[in-house]
């Protein structure tokens, strides 16, 4: 039972900005919306579980590693604190391309939730408030304020969602089926009811997490040894390479086995995936153990890696085996892995089915197409993943606080960044599973590399007002120096002198017949700016982050230049603009699936139109000349 | 990468006096200077004006040409443009437009011309229902002939690479997206190998394309005729007269036979149909009902008659199916007795057709020839009024076919091109993440061809055929 109308009154503390949920997407807009001056209200189900983690136990990844760097270069939090607070460091691909070379961090997840809360609370204009919000409050179709389940109403000017997996949450394994958000957590169930009023259509999407087993109860002595780097680079632009030169933690690799296969194989029929019991679409990417093992039959043995949930607790995460099996099915699946032969199990594995919306409601700014003021971020948005939440949050945030200042929201495109690809794909294709960021979605990746993410992204974030006039400074420097150097190199010429052939010998690269340049011998794959320090006898001293950028300037210049040719005829495209109130019922000679599709979606751009299935090449022409008329 | 110079044949693909190849775009002129060769560099060359030279495609001329040179903003699209006046002849234009295309244009999308022209300011805004009118009109008729005049066997060896090109990247991009539970190192050489294989497929269906493989270009043709009147035989006569099947596809049901058959200069789809008579035999009313169809779609008819027998009720049956259609009467059996005489035919023909002469369409002579097929006399006959008829212009076969067999070619080059540039990597030694664009780029080119899209064809992939982890 909701509030009484006694119990209804109004909060006079005068907040411009209401962020409902605490998870990724919610600290990463409550901190721009503060911080951008807005007095600004988050609230929580839970202040216990701010920032909190409630699946695996890292940030970064292929593609999300990327994410993480750009919010940074914006301004965001999500990098700062976890470079304070991960136990383990990877860069992932380091054999591949510069552009998918990606940072993958094990968090100390306590120790990341408590640094995150911490940030939230020393930050200016920023109240957090522990209450289930009940109610959006819109008068003409504008936002006015929220009203919680205790029914105190709170006028505000913008609200910006990011409920996350809470939304009429179920968590389910075999036959129990509890009314619970992830970890336990209170889930907020009167949301739904009031946006479905409003006119949002809602999905119903699910996700899955492994167990986590008692650390004292595995035999590592069976596992694989799974070390970070030796050279750990830090997530932030901002933070010191040296501070995160740290003692890290393992992790363990371990497989499943025929025996585990067949367990779960036996037992199928008890899964609540299977007998139809979840109703909700889950990710194709993060599948469970049974998903698995039913998909790709032939596999005999899947990974496993168990990797420690932060310093100071016992459990262990058990990365490749997220399940909704029984409880009784969960112990002897996991007790057939080697290691894990006498697992205590510490929580189980379980999927969690939530609602979430349909992102084609929303403009690329992340504002409801029909609700002015009412933003929205994360996971509700029908993505999944911590990186993913933080990036949408962090442009949800700063796009509510534009809009009070009279300002156009702020729209990174494709061509910008992953945070471009992952908001375009949200608004624009229709999914039906929790979205995922993957390198293979974004088209210009080989710009968007996650080295690069500060000259890509800071000035916006400069302009935007998060990124410091000291730290922008830095950035023009570095900038300076890049280019200064990428001419020297350029102009650089090489003899063919005994120190050169000796050079070259070593790194088994052909003899020069005659002179050339120090960048052509650069752009050979067996040799790099680094190797030849020794014979490019002016070389300056240069930051390690100049340095980098001058090599992969260099060396792949070729596709780097094509790929920039794409973007010129892609921006062409994206900025033809459609105006807002067009009525695509008026062009009588668009067909009705591209009508359909195009009303229902209202792109901002030609170029947004283009990449909306249903809609043929032909339909575009059609739409371009009625542009032209009208 | 999308080319913004575009180019068209802008005449019809008949036997006319002069064919025009036109370019337009900011690189039309440079385009152009790549392919022609004459006293002045066309860059060189003021705003409208003409110009006698040549085209030279690798060092070999392809045409004597006259050239227009016209420089923005005074041209059609608003755009510079050059006009490349050819001998006429389908093939030498479409040679000409090949060299074109191979040298910076692409081909232009339906309708392009005029949309670019209205969007350059070029066309009145009361014109741009019509624009959209012609964007549309030529949308439908190009997707229709490229897709249904689409070979068979073409399309399934496309299909075939597209699933083998989709299959590799997926391998490489679900290895990036998740390098702990997928390993890649080694993997160039699997692609490379791959890779090769597929640009020699790619490059044997290019050089067919030059022979009309790609698509089925030519002049719809359907044989009808009662049981037994000789159509079959006919086909073979056809067929074997200069030995130049090209390939033949069976139709879906055992009753329709097609044939691509080239007469002299004429190309010919033959589509052989069941023998037209009153049925109840289920399975044999499907093929006569088939037959009526194609007849209605044909371009030409041949009709032909058994002269050793008496006009019958099935007879009567087809006569109504070559009303208002380019036809050709055969009288065949010539080496039999005869009891059908050309006076005949020609009477009953005309009775049929005399009722149907609508708007003005002036009641035309149904040509009727004598052959017989068994002793293959008279063919020499038949070839001499097809050309006739085609060169007069009664019959023509569509431009859009032949236009889309020129983009359907131009999408293989692109193709192979992409995929070269996946085997260049490979050997410079570039990481995989660098290829894989190209071949993704290869897949859509492909897909142009068959008419279907990217999408989240690779992340469907990924996901299908490889286990990801977490």
């Amino acid at each position: 039972m909701k509030y009484s109308a006694n119990s209804v009154w109004e909060n006079s503390d005068r907040y411009d900005i209401a962020v409902i949920g605490a998870g990724h997407a919610g600290c990463e807009a409550a901190l721009a919306a503060a911080r951008l001056g807005f007095r600004t209200v988050m609230f929580t189900v839970s202040v216990d579980s701010i920032a909190l983690m409630p699946c695996n136990p890292n940030i970064g990844g292929s593609s999300k590693g990327h994410l993480v760097r750009e919010v940074d270069a914006l301004g965001g939090e999500m990098g700062k604190v976890i470079d304070r607070t991960f136990i383990q460091s990877k860069m992932l691909n380091k054999s591949k391309g510069p552009a998918v070379h990606s940072l993958r961090a094990q968090a100390d997840k306590a120790d990341y939730s408590r640094a995150m809360r911490q940030v939230l609370e020393e930050q200016e204009n920023l109240d957090i408030r522990q209450m289930e919000v009940t109610d959006i409050l819109t008068e003409d179709g504008k936002v006015t304020g929220v009203q919680t389940y205790s029914g105190c109403i709170y006028p505000c000017k913008a609200v910006v969602l990011c409920t996350g997996t809470y939304l009429r949450a179920r968590c389910i394994y075999g036959d129990v089926s509890m009314h619970t958000g992830p970890n336990g957590l209170q889930s907020a169930d009167h949301l739904t009811e009031c946006l479905k009023n409003l006119g949002v259509k809602m999905y119903r999407f699910k996700t899955g997490t492994p167990a986590r087993i008692a650390r004292n109860s595995i035999d590592f002595s069976k596992m694989e040894e799974q070390k970070g780097d030796e050279r750990v680079v830090p997530f932030s632009f901002t933070t010191d390479p040296e501070s995160v030169q740290i003692d890290q933690a393992s992790c363990w690799l371990t497989y499943t086995n025929e025996k585990t296969h067949e367990i779960i194989r036996e037992n199928l029929d008890r899964s609540p995936l299977f007998s139809g019991a979840i109703e909700g679409t889950g990710p194709r990417y993060c599948p469970s153990i049974e998903d698995k093992v039913v998909k790709f039959p032939d596999k005999n043995r899947h990974q496993v890696f168990i990797e420690p949930e932060g310093r100071h607790t016992n459990e262990m995460y058990v990365g490749g085996m997220s399940s909704s099996l029984p409880e009784d099915v969960q112990y002897k699946m996991y007790r057939s892995v080697p290691g894990l032969e006498n697992a205590k199990i510490v929580r189980n594995a379980y999927a969690i089915e939530y609602d979430c919306i349909d992102a084609r409601q929303l403009k690329s700014t992340l504002e409801f197409k029909n609700i002015e003021g009412l933003f929205s971020g994360g996971q509700f948005n029908g993505s999944s993943g911590y990186e993913e939440a933080a990036a949408q949050g962090l442009i949800a945030g700063i796009n509510a606080a534009r809009k009070l200042q009279g300002k156009d929201g702020i729209i990174i495109d494709r061509s910008q960044g992953y945070i471009g690809v992952l908001i375009d794909d949200l608004v624009t294709k229709e999914s039906h599973e929790p979205y995922r960021m993957m390198t293979s979605r974004a088209e210009y990746r080989l710009l968007l590399r996650q080295d690069n993410a500060d000259i890509r992204l800071t000035r916006i974030g400069y302009e935007v007002g998060l990124i410091s006039e000291e730290r922008y400074q830095k950035l023009l420097e570095k900038e300076r120096m890049i280019e200064e150097e990428r001419k020297r190199v350029e102009h650089t010429n090489i003899g063919t002198s005994p120190k050169v052939r000796e050079v070259l010998e070593r790194y088994g690269s052909t003899p020069l017949s005659s002179g050339t340049t120090l960048a052509e011998l650069i752009r050979r794959p067996e040799l790099s700016y680094e190797k030849l320090r020794e014979i490019d006898e002016e070389r300056p001293e240069l930051p390690h982050d100049v340095q980098e950028q001058v090599d992969i300037n260099i060396k792949y210049d070729g596709y780097i230049k094509r790929q920039m040719r794409q973007v010129e005829q892609f921006k062409k495209l994206e900025n033809k603009k459609i105006p807002e109130d067009i009525n695509y019922d008026e062009i009588q000679s668009l067909r009705i699936e591209a009508k359909q599709k195009l009303d229902q979606i209202r792109p901002a751009s030609i170029g947004q139109a283009s990449r909306i299935s249903g809609v043929s090449p032909a339909d575009i022409s059609v739409l371009l000349v009625y542009l032209k008329m009208s | 990468m999308k080319k913004e110079t575009i180019a068209a044949i802008s005449t019809g693909m008949t036997n006319s006096g002069i064919g025009i190849v036109r370019i337009s775009g900011e690189d039309a002129f440079a385009v152009a200077d790549r392919v022609y060769r004459g006293k002045q560099r066309l860059s060189d060359a003021e705003s409208h004006t003409i110009h006698y030279g040549h085209i030279i495609d690798s060092g070999e001329t392809v045409d004597e040409v006259l050239v227009m040179a016209m420089r923005s903003p005074r041209t059609f699209t608003g755009e510079d443009t050059i006009e490349i006046n050819c001998h006429g002849g389908t093939f030498v234009v479409r040679r000409v437009l090949e060299t074109v295309l191979k040298n910076g244009a692409r081909p232009a999308e339906p309708g392009e011309f005029t949309k670019r022209a209205f969007l350059n300011g070029k066309m009145d805004l009361s014109q741009a229902e019509a624009v959209i009118d012609v964007i549309n009109s030529e949308n439908e008729y190009a997707l229709q002939s490229s897709l249904s005049q689409l070979k068979g066997s073409i399309k399934n060896k496309i299909i075939d690479i597209r699933n083998k090109i989709i299959y590799h990247t997926a391998f490489i991009e679900s290895a990036l997206d998740d390098p702990e539970h997928i390993e890649i190192d080694g993997y160039a050489d699997t692609l490379l190998e791959a890779a090769e294989e597929i640009i020699h497929d790619l490059e044997e269906m290019i050089s067919s394309a030059d022979n009309g493989r790609v698509i089925r270009e030519g002049i719809n043709t359907v044989i009808l005729g009662k049981p037994n009147a000789g159509k079959s035989s006919l086909l073979n006569v056809l067929a074997g007269h200069e030995r130049a099947i090209v390939t033949d596809i069976e139709g879906t049901t055992r009753d329709i036979l097609e044939e691509q058959i080239r007469l002299g200069d004429l190309s010919l789809n033959v589509i052989d149909t069941a023998g037209i008579r009153q049925t109840e035999d289920v399975i044999e009313k499907i093929g006569v009902d088939r037959a009526m169809e194609y007849a209605g779609k044909a371009d030409l008819i041949i009709y032909v008659v058994d002269a050793s027998r008496e006009l019958d009720e099935n007879d009567e049956k087809i006569l109504p199916l070559i009303k208002d259609k380019n036809t050709v009467i055969l009288l065949n059996k010539s080496d039999l007795d005869t009891v059908v005489t050309e006076e005949m035919i020609k009477k009953k023909a005309g009775s049929i057709c005399s009722g149907f002469s609508e708007e003005g369409k002036t009641k035309k002579e149904i040509p009727v020839i004598s052959v017989s097929a068994k002793e293959e006399k008279g063919i020499e006959k038949l070839e001499k009024k097809l050309k006739e008829m085609f060169l007069n212009g009664i019959v023509s076969f569509n431009d859009q076919i032949c236009i889309s067999n020129v983009r359907q070619k131009n999408a293989l080059a692109d193709a192979e091109e992409s995929m070269k540039k996946v085997v260049e990597s490979i050997n410079a030694g570039m990481p995989e993440d660098f290829y894989s664009i190209d071949l993704m780029d290869a897949y859509e080119a492909l897909g142009s061809i068959t008419g279907e899209s990217v999408g989240e064809d690779l992340v469907n992939e990924i996901f299908s055929k490889f286990c990801m982890g977490k």
